[in-house]
């Protein structure tokens, strides 16, 4: 079904070890633009706006976590709940916005809950939400980016993003909210695993 | 100007050429959508061009294709493209760019074959000169996804007009 015409495929050429290249931020702010008013020209509320752009970020999730496991992680990739976290929270975040996530936290209320918690995401920069909608948060792109990786290493969730105010200050906190789905089978599987 | 990953760019760029290819089933539609998304996009970098390049105005349509090349796709794609094969009148020539950020990691399918992927680019250059009063014609000729050495725009001037108000002073 997928065959290339090309002689040589893309698994076949060399996977850039650094990936270091670098490209304005306007430019990514035109796309997504773009691409927040395509998605919103396909759909009738925002609930559903915000399904899209997270389907358009899980596509990119997918396929980071492969990129970043062959070249951050030496070929491996995390198999427990905790690190896995930690491999969003830092490792991801890094390779995204070029530093850690603010927070991760479990939440007091479910332990299937978890949040990354952090401000002025790149994506969100220039795109100010007009009165009428409300509570949309164009960081469900991230959401969908943070649900990709999650999903590709085995950890399916429902992953959703939040605006949150801080008080003291001008602009709210976005928080990523990690529900993960399989929560016990997740667990039961971990203890399976030899060391725990 | 900030930067930010390039990788994070083109992957966005992919999941978004994907979605549309699952929203519209006729590839012909997705060529023309990226590139009106393309001429939406170039309308307003034209702007972000004019106040940071710090470039002179363009005397004539190769020099405007030198400065597409040279100072408009290292701004924005951190590439630079070469300008040849020009005709006789100066009128149309061919963009050449050896690497492409938006197609790496990117492997067109068979059945994708008549996808234009990088159309996007046709757009942009296409509504930013619109807003300095160039119509232009912007294709691919060559796309190294569907097996041609080099990625190859073809830029076509149709007409040109100066500036000029549309009032007079003592309305």
């Amino acid at each position: 079904m997928f065959q290339t015409r090309g002689s040589v495929g893309i698994v076949d050429k060399t996977f850039s070890r650094q990936g270091k290249q670098e490209i304005s931020l306007s430019s990514f702010a035109y796309l997504f633009g773009e691409l927040v008013q395509y998605c919103q020209s396909q759909v009738s509320n925002i609930g559903e706006l915000e399904r899209k752009l997270d389907e358009v970020g899980y596509g990119v999730g997918v396929r980071l976590l492969e990129v970043l496991c062959y070249r951050e992680r030496s070929q491996r990739r995390e198999t427990r709940l905790l690190d896995m976290l930690k491999f969003v929270h830092s490792t991801l975040w890094k390779y995204m916005f070029g530093r850690q996530a603010r927070d991760l936290e479990q939440s007091n209320t479910a332990e299937d809950e978890y949040m990354i918690s952090d401000s002025d995401l790149f994506v969100t920069k220039y795109v100010s939400v007009p009165r009428e909608m409300g509570h949309f948060n164009p960081a469900a792109f991230v959401a969908g980016v943070v649900r990709g990786v999650l999903e590709g290493a085995g950890f399916p969730a429902r992953v959703t993003a939040h605006y949150v105010a801080v008080k003291d200050q001008l602009r709210p906190k976005t928080v990523i909210l990690i529900k993960f789905t399989g929560y016990s089978a997740i667990m039961q599987r971990e203890q399976r695993m030899p060391g725990s | 100007m900030e930067m930010i990953n390039a990788e994070i760019f083109t992957l966005t760029y992919g999941s978004m050429v994907r979605q549309l290819v699952a929203d519209y089933e006729d590839v012909e539609e997705v060529n023309k959508q990226l590139d009106k998304m393309g001429f939406n996009i170039g309308q307003r970098l034209i702007d972000e061009y004019l106040a940071k390049s710090k470039t002179q105005r363009c005397s004539d349509f190769r020099e405007t294709a030198e400065k597409i090349a040279k100072v408009g796709f290292k701004m924005f794609l951190n590439t630079t493209a070469s300008v040849t094969n020009w005709n006789a009148d100066g009128t149309e020539c061919s963009l050449i760019l050896e690497d492409n950020p938006l197609t790496d990691f990117v492997e067109l399918p068979e059945q994708l074959s008549a996808l234009k992927y990088s159309n996007l680019l046709c757009g942009v250059i296409r509504g930013a000169l619109e807003m300095v009063n160039m119509d232009v014609e912007c294709s691919f000729v060559k796309d190294m996804l569907r097996g041609d050495d080099v990625y190859e725009m073809r830029l076509k001037l149709l007409s040109s007009s100066t500036e000029s108000y549309p009032f007079k002073d003592d309305d």
